[in-house]
């Protein structure tokens, strides 16, 4: 059975599968293990034929993944409520300091209205919370068309960006007859 | 003051038409509650006793007379032609209708006001000195690094959902005006030893259910390295904050089960990785900031003003008013005057849109067009000319703004308490009515010298009463209204945290308490040339006991 999420602001269909804690592994199939799965049983998961990804739950130390990052394909940031901002700090650690490349996804409590934020700290992949209309949650990437913080896709603050157009207006006025 | 650019406009804007959108999908019922709820909060929303309250951003209490007006305008058109001034310099309306949020946001956009993230688990308005950019004692304008954090702050994609609230305040004074130690974060604009600017840093103070006085953890960090640094404890606090208990989950608990020590080393741990990164703030940043802040037109006056001394000579009532409600400005001939919103009878801190209005023409005429809101819940005009005082003095009493009692005990801090806010166990604004009424004396109060007297409603402190001198704090015990009393507190560079003297008051008996209180303090003070030891001097002299025995002495038998 497939799921539909948002990767790279696009709806796709999806084909991992969660594997809770305690939950059985399939010999086949992509799957997204716990945390503490992975640690403990890396060299049976990727003997198997399906591709391995890794979930974090909130108090989880994204460090701990630090020499995996260059081979794992996925890494979900658990919401069990999405008020609790942890998942926001790991996925900035996930990808600046520990090199993170591939797809980042946040899974739980995924709402639109947090959309804006999840991905300024660098996810880009979305299993929005099952009941809500991932159609409507795509509008939730437009509300802003600049921030002030860097982010995954903007790597200067507006205060630096603000400097860079100053001084492109100056040198358009000299330049002016 | 700053002025918005394009990008700040149009951030405000986008925010109001997202909120608007919120709006409806809530009243569709496409959104929860418990998923609109943060989303309001963040726009100033609050849900209370008998309406919605807006409490709108004045960053640092930098207010444009045509703010000021707007605020008014807002006060008639959506409220009830009022609003408090918070003692985080924000301002509140207290009977909006929810539907009507996302209008007056918009009102608000455009005279580049907002309502963002004055409340919820984010960061909150960054408060400062209201006389910053004027005081006599002053290292650097701090308000440029205020304004800084302000952008930092706004929408930090990081940090929207913390463990609870986080609030900053900036000084940079020889005197602490802005309560830096009682912060999430205090912030001292300072000079080091070769003159380069930087920030002493503290964390970790507090009010609420855990009064803690804050930790120095950096004695000095570059100015370029500012915002990395309070990334680096804001990142700290967000992965290690405690989010099981929301009583425990504010910044000082990390602190304190850490250790201030390790607290810090983790801090230090987290920049020593941030450190000259993409969030370096090139000096040609603060210097556009700072443009903003250059001195008004000052004109070159003498430091005396033979009309002002005049009229102190013959008018005792100005000379009581210049002597309290006024304070020493860096340029000669200029003062910075306290409208004090503390007039007896009226709720402390409470503005009608008349006084709004009266305020906006006041600094228009006398003080550049611009007003402050201090974090004792007064409005300030901070450039007015020595000459011009009395004038503004008239003007100011026909407004009811001129009540001289700024450092005096009727100048009383008070939050919005059980008459309006539903986390209050007790009411505020009765209670400070009767005290005020008790002291009505102006010669009396005078006589009784700084006196800081704080009202809170309940444990979170809204009303500082940790930190008066005299604190009060409405408590609730089976189902009725008592007051704890603590003396000894106080605000500033000596920032301490008032001790609880005994068992708690009746509504109908804490102002006699308070009276009974003042009466030990003028009979022990000290006196010295005609000056008198103040009052929390007293207090730390002699201790609470003989303030115990006389509040909580027997009646007298009567013998027949």
């Amino acid at each position: 059975m497939s799921n539909r999420i948002i990767l790279d602001r696009k709806i796709t269909d999806d084909h991992w599968r969660l594997i809770e804690t305690g939950e059985a592994v399939d010999a086949n199939g992509d799957i997204i293990v716990p945390l503490a799965l992975w640690l403990d049983q890396r060299a049976q998961l990727t003997a198997r034929s399906g591709r391995n990804g890794v979930w974090l739950a909130p108090g989880d130390e994204p460090r701990l993944l630090a020499a995996d990052t260059g081979i794992l394909p996925l890494i979900a940031l658990r919401f069990p409520q999405f008020a609790d901002g942890r998942g926001y700090s790991s996925a900035r650690l996930l990808r600046q300091r520990y090199g993170f490349a591939g797809e980042l996804r946040a899974i739980g409590e995924v709402l639109r209205d947090q959309l804006f934020y999840l991905e300024r700290v660098g996810f880009n992949a979305f299993a929005i919370k099952p009941g809500k209309s991932i159609e409507d949650a795509l509008d939730g990437f437009g509300d802003f068309s600049d921030a002030y913080q860097a982010s995954a896709m903007q790597p200067a603050p507006l205060y630096q960006r603000r400097l860079q157009s100053q001084d492109q207006a100056g040198l358009a006025s000299v330049a002016a007859p | 003051m700053y002025r918005y650019d394009k990008v700040d406009q149009t951030l405000v804007e986008q925010r109001v038409a997202q909120f608007r959108d919120q709006t409806r999908r809530y009243f569709a019922g496409e959104l929860a509650e418990e998923e609109f709820r943060p989303l309001r909060l963040q726009n100033g929303l609050y849900l209370q006793r008998h309406a919605p309250m807006l409490r709108v951003a004045i960053p640092y209490g930098l207010l444009a007379a045509a703010q000021l007006r707007k605020l008014a305008s807002i006060a008639r058109t959506y409220d009830r032609g009022y609003g408090h001034f918070t003692t985080r310099q924000n301002v509140q309306f207290n009977w909006p209708r929810l539907e009507d949020g996302p209008d007056i946001l918009a009102e608000l956009a455009t005279v580049e006001m907002h309502a963002i993230q004055t409340s919820g688990n984010c960061v909150r308005n960054t408060t400062s000195d209201q006389f910053a950019g004027v005081a006599h004692d002053e290292i650097v304008d701090p308000r440029p690094y205020c304004e800084l954090i302000r952008q930092w702050s706004t929408f930090h994609p990081e940090f929207a959902y913390l463990p609870r609230k986080f609030k900053i305040a900036v000084s940079s004074s020889l005197e602490d005006r802005a309560a830096t130690f009682v912060h999430d974060i205090g912030l001292h604009i300072i000079r080091n030893g070769v003159g380069e600017i930087g920030a002493r840093v503290i964390v970790g103070g507090g009010l609420g259910r855990t009064p803690v006085i804050g930790t120095v953890i950096r004695e000095f960090i570059a100015r370029a390295e500012l915002i990395n640094y309070l990334d680096a404890i804001l990142r700290v606090y967000n992965r290690f904050g405690r989010r099981d208990n929301k009583y425990k989950a504010r910044i000082k608990i990390l602190v304190r089960e850490l250790t201030p020590a390790r607290f810090a080393a983790e801090v230090e741990a987290e920049w020593a990785h941030l450190q000259g990164g993409s969030a370096l703030v090139p000096d040609a940043e603060f210097e556009r900031i700072e443009s903003f802040f250059t001195a008004p037109a000052y004109e070159t006056l003498a430091q005396a003003d033979a009309g002002f001394e005049r009229n102190k000579a013959l008018d005792r009532g100005f000379a009581r008013w210049v002597a309290q409600n006024t304070f020493g400005h860096k340029v000669p001939g200029y003062a910075a005057v306290t409208l004090s919103l503390k007039a007896p009878g009226v709720p402390p801190g409470d503005a009608t849109a008349g006084q709004m209005e009266a305020v906006a023409d006041l600094a228009e005429r006398f003080s550049f067009g611009e007003v402050r809101v201090s974090h004792e819940q007064n409005l300030i005009l901070a450039d007015v000319r020595k000459a011009d005082l009395h004038t503004v003095w008239q003007e100011a009493r026909k407004a009811d703004l001129a009540t001289s009692n700024i450092g005096l005990i009727t100048n009383i801090v008070c939050c919005p308490g059980g008459d309006f806010c539903s986390l209050a166990n007790a009411k505020s604004i009765s209670v400070a009515a009767d005290i005020q009424a008790r002291f009505e004396d102006l010669d009396y109060e005078y006589d009784l010298g700084p006196i800081d007297l704080n009202i809170s409603g309940c444990i979170n402190a809204c009303g500082h009463h940790h930190v008066g001198h005299i604190g009060i704090l409405g408590v609730d015990k089976d189902g009725s209204e008592w007051y704890q009393v603590t003396l000894g507190g106080s605000q500033g560079s000596n920032a301490a945290i008032g001790r609880i003297i005994g068992r708690s008051f009746a509504a109908n008996e804490i102002a006699a308490a308070i009276e009974k209180i003042i009466d030990v303090y003028v009979e022990s003070r000290h006196v010295h040339n005609d000056l008198s030891e103040p009052l929390v001097d007293t207090v730390r002299r002699i201790g609470l006991e003989p303030f115990k025995a006389r509040v909580y002495a027997s009646p007298a038998l009567k013998v027949a």
